[in-house]
């Protein structure tokens, strides 16, 4: 068992160290299409977390949604619009902009971290078992009914309110 | 006592791992191979009454063989503008989704890489994922064909999913699970109005599903009649126009071995997997049984999948879009809401 958690934290922390990376040249690198394709080493690098902790259902559905689905769009947007290879020279900002985003960036950084680790200070993940999907499926329509009709529905009203947005007749 | 032997074979974690990667790394080509040899040129060659290739090996059948052999033999170019770290990145990004495929594919109760609880919903998952290499191909080319043909991919893979996951969704209902194992066990211990002689092939309550899954996995493999992304008439190869050499064979292997993958879903989802009626699921015998009777069934799946590729000419890019948002869409849901409704009754 120890030796199973020792080589999962191991596994975290490099995992974890990709993902930052890629995060980060998400927003520095200097090419639309390259920032979306590292965006899918960022999106893949959660899916694995959601492994790591025996949540395989979270991370099949992460990997159909965001790599799959979301990605998929982001690159299919952008080469309908301005597919240029080689870099980009409008995607730079001035200065100034840099600094506010890279303020924003880091308060969001730490408000998030700090509740997180406010709400978990101290607990342990105990024994690993892998999470039963039919277990999942009762407790998302039986106790987070409610939640999850609610953001069905928001859903469908940001779907409905963006084919409002882009019509044009 | 052969196959008591091979049943009580338990070895330890990394011996085990380094068998599955080995059995997947042969399996794909060797898959992929097999579907090209027998549909690609020798079926099709009989549906079109001429011979087909001759000469390499008996009646022909190497021919794949040298041909894959001349492929690694090519110069390996790219095309002057081109994103070389992508352009080299999407052939592979392709082939790992077909990888990946595998790992779920059962060949009996427990001759599986990973037996997943989620098992149906994972191979959905990891099967979108080629849509990014092609889509990649596609930009890194620098052309505007390429681009084109990526787009047009893009746009079919994502009309199409919708309605393999739906078709899939009537089969999950009736079988209570998703898991491919207790999917194949589900139609084993069914029975047809109490008879249980062949148990419960989906295929007899499912075959709409069938027929939409059968449609959508042609138009996932982009074969004619879903071949718009790759129409060489129009837009001379789509994708992979600029690849050439094994970076082409590595496309070439990841839509056969994807081919076969899929045969092999649904054969799982709707023929009955590896069982056979008259054979316990339990039994030993399905650790060399097992493989055959699923090989079988993927034969046939894959017979039909060709035998439409042969037959039909290419749909017009609005005709696929309308095909798939307005008949098989509406058509899977309808199926569901049978399903579920007739599920809660019996």
């Amino acid at each position: 068992m120890l030796a199973l958690l020792v080589a999962q934290n191991i596994a975290f922390y490099v995992i974890a160290a990709l993902i930052v990376f890629g995060a980060l040249r998400v927003v520095t690198c200097k090419n639309l299409v390259h920032a979306a394709l590292w965006l899918v080493l960022v999106l893949a690098g959660v899916a694995a977390q959601y492994i790591l902790v025996a949540a395989e259902f979270v991370a099949i559905t992460q990997i159909l949604v965001y790599l799959g689905a979301i990605v998929v769009l982001f690159l299919f947007g952008i080469m309908l619009t301005r597919a240029k290879t080689g870099t980009d020279t409008d995607l730079d900002h001035g200065s100034g902009k840099k600094i506010i985003s890279g303020v924003i960036g880091l308060l969001l950084l730490g408000i998030m971290g700090y509740a997180l680790w406010d709400e978990y200070r101290g607990q342990e993940i105990g024994n690993l078992t892998v999470q039963r999907t039919a277990a999942v499926s009762d407790s998302i329509f039986s106790t987070y009914l409610l939640p999850f009709e609610v953001i069905s529905v928001l859903l469908l009203a940001a779907l409905i309110g963006a084919i409002v947005l882009a019509r044009r007749d | 006592m052969t196959l008591h032997l091979l049943a009580s074979f338990a070895p330890p974690y990394w011996l085990s791992t380094v068998i599955k990667v080995l059995v997947i790394s042969i399996v794909v080509p060797t898959t992929a191979l097999i579907l090209g040899m027998v549909f690609l040129f020798k079926v099709m060659s009989w549906m079109q009454s001429r011979l087909g290739p001759q000469e390499a090996g008996p009646r022909g059948t190497l021919q794949l063989l040298a041909d894959g052999v001349k492929f690694l033999q090519k110069e390996d170019i790219a095309p002057n503008g081109a994103d070389m770290f992508v352009f080299k990145a999407a052939p592979l990004v392709v082939l790992m989704s077909t990888l990946l495929l595998y790992v779920a594919l059962p060949a009996s109760a427990h001759l599986v890489v990973a037996n997943l609880d989620v098992g149906i919903f994972y191979v959905l998952a990891v099967s979108s994922l080629s849509v990014l290499g092609v889509l990649m191909a596609g930009w890194a080319s620098a052309n505007k064909y390429s681009l084109m043909g990526g787009l047009r991919a893009a746009g079919q893979l994502i009309a199409y999913e919708l309605p393999m996951v739906l078709a899939v969704l009537g089969v999950v209902i009736q079988a209570g699970t998703m898991s491919l194992n207790g999917i194949v066990f589900a139609q084993a211990d069914g029975t047809i109005f109490g008879w249980s002689g062949i148990g419960n092939p989906y295929i007899l309550t499912q075959f709409v599903g069938f027929v939409i899954f059968i449609a959508a996995v042609q138009a996932e493999l982009t074969q004619p009649p879903f071949d718009m992304p790759v129409a060489e008439s129009e837009i001379v190869s789509g994708y992979q126009v600029e690849y050439t050499g094994f970076r082409f064979l590595i496309f070439f292997l990841a839509e056969f071995a994807t081919a076969f993958v899929f045969a092999g879903i649904a054969s799982i989802l709707f023929l009955g997997g590896w069982a056979v009626p008259w054979l316990e699921t339990g039994s030993d015998w399905y650790y060399v049984l097992g493989p055959i009777v699923l090989f079988a069934k993927v034969m046939i799946v894959s017979f039909i999948i060709f035998w439409v590729r042969f037959t039909y000419p290419r749909f017009r890019e609005d005709q696929l879009q309308s095909f798939a948002w307005k008949f098989l869409i509406p058509l899977a849901l309808v199926n569901i809401v049978i399903t579920a409704v007739l599920k809660v009754v019996f």
